[in-house]
């Protein structure tokens, strides 16, 4: 295949950033979309020049490591997809493929693609945990878990924290991934102690890091690689109101 | 390098050395523990469980990770589940199953103290991870469910369908969270361990460098804990995260740590096949799948032929026409034979010509059976991620054409020296997780890797290093010392060379030449002269690394090309090492198979029914023990020291799956 990349090239996170034109040609139609760029970046150190610089690590779709918005969807254009698993036999030859980071106010780029999302850690530090000392546990059979609860909390527990969510709302909003940890948590028997803390503190957070509101446009779910339901957020606000109304911090 | 590695193994009946050992222990009083910092290098499981723990009994914690995130850690890429001695399938599983399956597994080559504690801890670590959070595959009354693996006739394996490794390393991320919320936890992400600091003989501190800024700088600490994975990538295309790399585990052995048994490399059976030269990386497809898939290739070379050349189609084949070869060779395991064994038998049915995959490498994993027996909902529930990720890949519905796997290269159960107490012969450097060697031998069994990482981490490594820091003076070492500021300028200046080289190849070019070369001698067959041969060309290519490799850019910014320059220059040494340790082990045993070391017809074990021609062939008399590697400058001959292996409880024995 033979493609044509405009891809968003950016020197630091003060630096200005400008969109380079760069040849994909002779690119196998099997190769993943990551690996399209290995190539072109290979071609790159042969000519003289400075590499595509993007995240990365597993490969696999599960990390969370990779971003890129392709043509202007996060991870590109296959639902339910990270850009790791994303094959290039869904693009067409002769295609012009628009390569930019993750944009978001609370994600910084830190060069070309590469982008900076600890304030997603620092949301799940203000809550996104059940405080179970090591050594202190009962058995795990002593408290029985319907598998109906223990599924909802599974495909909330999916998210990989890629911040594909964030990238696709207009507002920047991160309600998907912090809806999606409070509502793994949340749906167990072991989350309840620190339910309404957890959901106060990590809004809190959420809201200090810059990350914009919910406006119910469920772009968040749409790019999703593990198509995390906007179901979650609903929960998030039920529980949230109810923390409130109890007043759990004061 | 000592003469003699005392593995401080504590005496008394094996099922009453941890108890007794943990009595022994020294303790650290609560006020005084926090006087203590301690290093983490690694956030996967047995690094993130280590750094959380370690920070709720009350040590000062830093912890470093190469990705953006402890979240990131290679650990959740772990898909099938995680062993445990539970019993509560009520199938006659214990501890002494679970030990006893583990060393017959490692093929004998593993230390039966630390197996057996670990076997011990396995039962604690699923309380642990429940009471997290984690959520595990469940029945309908909600109690937990449990499937089987290679290598067992139990069903002991806990899973979170094909994830299980993201949920228990999202349990062990939120435990870090929580102390890194409360203080404990000093986290530093993309910050990558360059070089570990000995002072007076002890590790006592890291030089890293931040991947965004590029700074160059100094922790010290009372203790250093590597958990930094294992050394697949070596090989270039592995199961492995990209970013895999020895660098840690190396440099501590090039400032004295003994690498142990480095020739113990898992293949693993199930991996989708390399399809072309940009190949980037290789995908596993979980070992749980040979709970309900087939594993077969044509039985004649012609009808081989025909599938890969495209005119025949699996579901063309007659059963009478299949060699489902593992079930065929192994009765009693079939399908879930341990992944050395599944491995080499789908290299020598490829070897015969009787491959499927257009290159010829390649097995059928065939489900048609199972669906139609149990229904493709039941099957969609089991492995339901794991065939999207296939067709993802493949662009092929494993519903209705059986997947094509070869083996490729996934685990190491080689790694730095430790003695039972997790520490190394350089005092105070503790190695936990994939990076150690103790408890796989040379074999790891399924579901056992999150075991052993989360055993480590928060049970053994916790209670263990108090040995160590009960005998020291905390902070008495501090980055102003000399060592420090000698280590940096090191570390500085080898940065400044990678930088200054300006050739003309890239550093994937040369780790892919290196990778090729190491999977072609020793992968998962190795001949004397193959082994010599890859020991004269390593250093050839990492000459013309040294002169030819090209790294644009500065120092002083994120630069992945650097990055990944300084890791490839470590496994171009490292690569000798493993060559060395292959040449030397004159022996099979488990990931280890050397083609002159086989059964064939004329041996008395074949002849008496005990086992098959081709089968590996191990050398107790000779060989029954750790090979330790002390290292001597580069492009020199390792030295090595040997510990020697004992079993009291355990007889070695031929290892039947038949």
């Amino acid at each position: 295949m033979n493609l044509t990349l405009k891809v968003w090239r950016q020197e630091s996170t003060e630096a200005k950033g400008r969109i380079e034109v760069h040849d994909a040609h002779e690119i196998p139609s099997e190769a993943s979309f990551l690996e399209m760029l290995d190539i072109v970046n290979e071609r790159i150190i042969n000519d003289g020049g400075d590499p595509i610089h993007f995240d990365h690590d597993c490969r696999e779709g599960i990390c969370g490591m990779c971003s890129l918005t392709i043509n202007g969807i996060p991870h590109g254009p296959e639902r339910a997809t990270t850009t790791c698993q994303l094959h290039m036999r869904h693009f067409r030859d002769g295609d012009t493929i628009w390569i930019e980071p993750f944009r978001a106010k609370a994600f910084p780029v830190l060069r070309d693609l590469v982008v900076d999302r600890s304030a997603f850690d620092r949301v799940i530090q203000a809550g996104g945990f059940i405080s179970v000392r090591t050594g202190s546990a009962p058995d795990a059979n002593a408290t029985p878990v319907s598998k109906d609860h223990a599924d909802t909390a599974f495909d909330a527990a999916t998210c990989i924290g890629c911040g594909a969510c964030v990238a696709a709302c207009k507002n920047a909003s991160a309600m998907l991934f912090v809806s999606a940890k409070a509502s793994h948590l949340n749906h167990l028997p072991q989350g309840q102690p620190e339910k309404d803390r957890r959901v106060l503190k990590m809004v809190e957070t959420m809201d200090a890091e810059g990350f914009g509101n919910c406006t119910n446009q469920y772009e968040c779910e749409a790019v999703c690689p593990k198509s995390i339901p906007a179901d979650n957020i609903a929960k998030l606000n039920r529980d949230y109101a109810a923390a409130q109304a109890r007043g759990a911090l004061q | 390098m000592p003469a003699k590695l005392d593995s401080a193994v504590p005496s008394g009946p094996l099922e009453q050395k941890w108890t007794r050992h943990m009595m022994d222990s020294r303790l650290i009083n609560p006020a005084n523990k926090r006087k203590f910092s301690i290093i983490v290098v690694g956030s996967g499981l047995a690094g993130g469980a280590a750094a959380a723990t370690l920070s709720e009994l009350g040590y000062r914690v830093k912890c470093f990770c190469y990705q953006d995130s402890p979240r990131r850690a290679h650990s959740i890429a772990a898909q099938g589940g995680i062993n445990a001695a539970k019993n509560y399938q009520n199938d006659g599983d214990s501890v002494s199953r679970l030990f006893y399956d583990t060393i017959k597994g490692g093929d004998f080559r593993s230390r039966e103290a630390n197996v057996h504690r670990l076997a011990e801890v396995s039962l604690n670590i699923i309380d642990q991870c429940v009471a997290q959070g984690v959520p595990f595959a469940r029945e309908y009354g909600g109690l937990l469910d449990n499937r089987s693996f290679g290598g067992a006739q139990v069903k002991r394996t806990f899973y979170a369908r094909g994830q299980t490794g993201q949920q228990l390393l999202l349990g062990c991320y939120q435990a870090l969270a929580k102390e890194i919320a409360t203080g404990g936890v000093e986290m530093h992400a993309r910050t990558e361990m360059l070089d570990l600091v000995v002072v007076d003989g002890h590790a006592k501190g890291i030089i890293v460098r931040d991947m965004v800024s590029g700074e160059i700088s100094s922790h010290a600490a009372d203790a250093v804990v590597l958990a930094t994975g294992g050394y697949g990538n070596v090989f270039y295309l592995s199961t492995n995260a990209k970013g895999c790399n020895v660098m840690a585990a190396y440099r501590a052995h090039k400032r004295g740590a003994a690498f142990a048994n480095p020739c113990y490399t898992q293949i693993h059976p199930t991996c989708i096949p390399v399809s072309g030269e940009y190949q980037s990386k290789l995908t596993l497809m979980s070992e749980s799948l040979r709970n309900d898939g087939r594993i077969w290739v044509p039985g004649s070379k012609s009808l081989a032929e025909k599938i890969r050349r495209g005119e025949l189609l699996a579901r063309d084949i007659d059963d009478a026409d299949r060699d489902y070869y593992l079930e065929r060779k192994y009765p009693s395991f079939g399908n879930l034979s341990p992944r050395d064994i599944a491995s080499r038998s789908a290299k020598e049915v490829c070897d015969e010509g009787r491959g499927v995959a257009p290159t010829g490498l390649g097995v059928f994993l065939d489900f048609r059976d199972a669906i139609l027996r149990d229904g493709r909902e039941a099957i969609s529930a089991r492995y339901g991620n794991l065939f999207e990720m296939y067709d993802k890949i493949k662009g092929e519905d494993p519903y209705s054409t059986p997947m094509q796997i070869f083996p490729a290269v996934h685990y190491t159960m080689g790694g730095l020296w430790v003695d039972y107490n997790l520490m190394s012969n350089l005092p105070g450097l503790h190695v936990a997780g994939e990076a150690n060697f103790s408890d796989h031998g040379a074999n790891r069994l399924g579901a056992s890797a999150l075991m052993q990482g989360l055993a480590d981490g928060y049970f053994v490594l916790p209670s263990t290093i108090a040995n160590y820091l009960a005998t020291q003076e905390p902070g008495s070492v501090t980055t102003s010392d000399s060592d420090f500021k000698r280590c940096e300028e090191d570390v500085n200046q080898r940065v400044n060379s990678l930088l200054q080289i300006d050739g003309k190849r890239s550093v994937n070019s040369f780790h892919r030449e290196l990778g090729l070369l190491v999977w072609d001698k020793c992968g998962m067959a190795r001949s004397r002269e193959g082994l010599e041969e890859a020991l004269e060309r390593i250093p050839e290519i990492r000459e013309e690394f040294w002169s030819n490799v090209r790294v644009p850019g500065s120092g002083e910014a994120l630069n992945q090309e650097l990055e990944k320059a300084g890791r490839v220059a470590d496994f171009l040494e490292f690569a000798e090492l493993l060559c060395h340790d292959a040449l030397e082990r004159e022996e099979s045993c488990g990931g280890h198979f050397r083609v002159e070391h086989q059964f064939t017809e004329g041996d008395a074990e074949v002849q008496d029914g005990r086992t098959q021609p081709g089968e590996a062939r191990r050398d107790d008399k000779n060989f029954c023990h750790v090979s330790a590697w002390g290292y001597n400058g580069v492009g020199e001959k390792p030295e090595l020291t040997r510990e020697p292996l004992e079993f009291e409880d355990v007889e070695l024995s031929i290892r039947s799956y038949k």
